[in-house]
């Protein structure tokens, strides 16, 4: 529970006293408060600076070091102060926690100090406030990749146990990491620039044979060229295919952009050596040679700054979206206005609207190029304010939108995170709530079995249970169980309520089976006998998972000789409290085995309780408390 | 958030109107403060606080009841002195002084008489507190007949109101009531 709500516990139980004239039940007994002692100030010297504050506070977090018996350990008998050697500006986040409930992260603290200190005093970050909560975990993110990358290199050292394909899809990924990758790298490198070349130049006009007029040295030197991109082709070919193989993931590879562009760049080829001699299709070859200029996008597996500006562009798509459309929107409004302005005049080189088209975004641009003028009066005027508003619409938004990218684009960021960050913060804070009232439910079966250890008169069992809930978390649960006396209803877990209600549908009277077999019970059988038979009987209790809700029923001898045995607690989800806490392991007794028992009649009736209360009351009447049975 | 501030009356005047120590007003305004720097409880932070306490139910009709009990001016705000007020009648007062504490906080508009329609408005606000998880589960009539037990308990004269007296007088008479009331004595 929260610290400053503990302090209001008080409170909320002497308020229960509202409740009090209303019940029909005895009201459960008190939790004492064994030693209860003035509060008192509890001086903490981290490294020289004094921290002072009361014992209570720090008794609200009971599993972590300050709150436990742990910090005895430091205590000084010379000073009576606890002498902690640890950072002491850390210590104030760590001790402002016990005081507020909530866990500060200081942003110029460093995050690896940070965390060395949390687990020495025994804190989970996962209780991190929210304010907080986002730095840290960029912070902690931040780290561990510089971790990473501290590992991935020293992870270039040795790895015997790499096949040979995962050798070369690394060689592949970091060139660094042996000569050969590093020559590979080069080479292709050095033949994507090569290709590139020889499309440019191909196109040259080199020299004129005598007869003919000038011809692109493409068309001169055919044979010189295409040798050149053959090679060239074959290079990445093989480049490809040693990729494809050595990728992981083949599917994945082949879907990725760079595979793309690999494939795009030596396609043409391929499709130009199959139809070389359709007259029909060259005109369509000659367009998809222009492909091959995507073989100047391979650059960008050697460039890093080329991946990070198609990643930019890729992610303010929309910003630049909204420039074009806003700009289409002037450049039509002003061609339709000097379309219409040089209607009238002769020789107009505005022929339609969307031959206006060219001229507005050449004036909107400042470019001018001159080659359409406007010639009337109304043109002129018109043109000229188009090239005014050209300036303001491309070099007023532009700044703008640079700014807007990167803001738009860390918000989005931060956006997605506290998207991704807020299932966690539901779950969360639906994991305290339900661990709260879990926590209780949990506790009333320790308490039942805490009842029944103390009349056979084992403390060190009762002790070492009663110490896992702190006081506060027993008193809070004695409030609850009030409650329950008050208005006469149980609280259950929502699993074993749905369950419950699931198979009471089902069954008229569930409750017939366990008179029957309390029957036997009276007769003096084994609880064992009785435990098992109960097991197989159709009541709603038995079917429900093991762990929530063992067959309960208390049975005593007529000896008055009690059976206990190994109850299975598996702890449900932990309160906020305890989240510190390991699971516990379940208690074993130094008893017989047999099962310990508790009667939770779900649906009582009659028939039930009477052949079950004349088994109990003349056995043990004193032992009314612990059988809680309840009948209305 | 209103930045109304409210001091305290002085330690000793508390002193001399509560039945609290020294120390324990000490203690309990530290933790009052802590809670509400302001020094005012309003009734929203009321209902937060409170609804804490019951995870599985919904708190906040109580609350509000029990708000309305505290807030002794009706001014919309507890302040320290109406809270430590009204913890020293319920933690460390007589048992008529508490019993006439729980009439006042039945008695929803504080005319002297529980209606039926009080008690069942209260008795639905405490049922809400156990939320839906419960066994066995609660019934949409089950306040009802709860109160409807009550009142043949309380209601001597049978004429469809408890008045103070009929309520002393009842609870008086019951042993599970009168030692019920005394499980708190301890809190502070």
């Amino acid at each position: 529970m929260a610290a400053g709500v503990a302090a209001w516990l008080p409170f909320a139980r002497a308020a229960a006293i509202g409740w009090m004239p209303v019940a029909n039940l005895p009201m459960p007994v008190a939790p004492t408060e064994k030693n209860k002692r003035q509060d008192e100030l509890i001086i903490l010297n981290v490294s020289g600076r004094r921290f002072q504050t009361w014992r209570n506070t720090l008794d609200r977090y009971p599993d972590t070091l300050l709150g436990s018996s742990e910090k005895e350990f430091f205590f000084n008998e010379d000073t009576k102060e606890y002498f902690f050697d640890r950072d002491p500006d850390v210590f104030r986040s760590v001790l402002n926690f016990y005081r507020t409930g909530k866990l500060h992260y200081p942003r110029y603290e460093c995050i690896s100090s940070y965390d060395e200190e949390l687990a020495f005093f025994g804190i989970v970050p996962e209780i991190i406030g929210d304010c907080c909560y986002e730095e840290y975990k960029d912070r902690k993110r931040e780290n561990a990749e510089r971790l990473m990358d501290d590992q991935e290199d020293n992870k270039d050292a040795k790895l015997p146990n790499m096949t040979f394909r995962e050798t070369m899809w690394r060689a592949f990924e970091n060139p660094h990491t042996s000569t050969m990758a590093l020559v590979f790298y080069y080479v292709t490198g050095f033949f994507i620039a090569v290709s590139v070349l020889t499309n440019v130049v191909e196109t040259v006009p080199c020299g004129s044979v005598p007869n003919m007029k000038e011809v692109p040295c493409g068309e001169r030197y055919t044979v010189a060229f295409f040798c050149m991109d053959t090679a060239c082709v074959m290079i990445f070919t093989v480049e490809y295919l040693m990729r494809l193989f050595a990728a992981p993931n083949r599917y994945r590879f082949m879907r990725s952009v760079m595979s793309i562009i690999d494939v795009v760049a030596i396609l043409p080829y391929y499709i130009g050596l199959v139809m070389t001699d359709n007259e029909d299709v060259s005109g369509a070859f000659v367009t998809l040679r222009v492909f091959r200029v995507f073989r100047i996008f391979k650059f960008s597996r050697h460039s890093q700054g080329l991946r990070i500006l198609g990643y930019t562009l890729k992610s303010c798509a929309s910003e630049l979206g909204f420039l074009l459309f806003s700009l289409t929107m002037a450049i039509i409004i002003f061609a339709t206005v000097m379309f219409y302005a040089e209607k009238g005049s002769t020789s107009s080189k505005f022929t339609s609207i969307p031959a206006s088209f060219w001229y507005t975004i050449v004036t909107m641009t400042t470019l001018g190029y001159g080659d359409m003028v406007p010639k009337t009066i109304a043109g002129k005027i018109f043109g000229s304010i188009c090239s005014l508003s050209g300036v303001l619409v491309i070099a007023l938004p532009v700044p703008v939108i640079v700014s807007n990218f990167s803001r738009i684009y860390h918000q989005n960021q931060r956006a997605d995170k506290r998207r991704a960050q807020k299932k966690a913060r539901l779950a969360r804070i639906r994991l305290s709530k339900t661990g709260s009232s879990n926590a209780f439910l949990h506790s009333k079966r320790n308490g039942l079995f805490n009842e029944a250890l103390e009349l056979t008169g084992s403390t060190e069992d009762e002790k070492r249970l009663s110490k896992s809930t702190s006081l506060i978390e027993s008193q809070h649960h004695h409030l609850l169980h009030c409650l329950e006396k008050t208005t006469n209803h149980e609280f259950v877990d929502e699993q074993y309520y749905q369950q419950s209600y699931l198979e009471a549908g089902l069954q008229n009277y569930p409750s017939q089976s366990p008179s029957l077999s309390s029957q036997d019970g009276v007769t003096g059988t084994c609880c064992t006998r009785r435990s098992k038979k109960q097991h197989h009987t159709p009541l709603p209790n038995a079917s429900a998972p093991a762990h929530m809700q063992p067959l309960k029923h208390t049975h005593t001898h007529p000896q008055g000789l009690q059976e206990l045995s190994t109850i299975h607690i598996q702890p449900l989800s932990t309160s906020r409290s305890s989240l510190n806490m390991r699971v516990e392991e379940p208690a074993p007794l130094n008893c017989q085995s047999s099962q310990i028992t508790t009667a939770i009649i779900s649906i009582p009736t009659p028939p039930v309780t009477t052949p079950e209360g004349d088994a109990h009351l003349p056995a043990a009447p004193t032992l009314q408390n612990v059988v809680k049975v309840s009948a209305l | 958030l209103s930045m109304v501030r409210h001091q305290p009356e002085g330690l000793d005047q508390l002193q001399a109107q509560t039945q609290f120590t020294r120390k324990e007003l000490q203690s309990l305004y530290r933790g009052f403060k802590n809670e509400c720097p302001s020094g005012l409880v309003d009734e929203e932070t009321f209902k937060t606080i409170y609804s804490q306490f019951f995870p599985q139910g919904d708190a906040t009709t109580y609350a509000h009841f029990l708000f309305n009990a505290f807030d002794m001016d009706r001014n919309g705000s507890i302040r320290f002195e109406d809270f430590v007020l009204g913890l020293s009648v319920l933690l460390r007062g007589s048992v008529t002084e508490k019993l006439r504490w729980a009439f006042n906080l039945y008695d929803i508009n504080k005319d002297g008489y529980i209606t039926k329609e009080e008690m069942l408005a209260i008795m639905t606000s405490i049922y809400d507190m156990m939320g839906r998880y419960t066994l066995p589960s609660v019934r949409d009539d089950s306040p009802f007949e709860h109160v409807e037990k009550f009142f043949q308990k309380m209601d001597r004269n049978r004429d469809g109101v408890v008045t103070i007296d009929e309520f002393i007088e009842t609870c008086q008479r019951d042993e599970n009531i009168m030692a019920s009331m005394q499980l708190f004595e301890n809190v502070i």
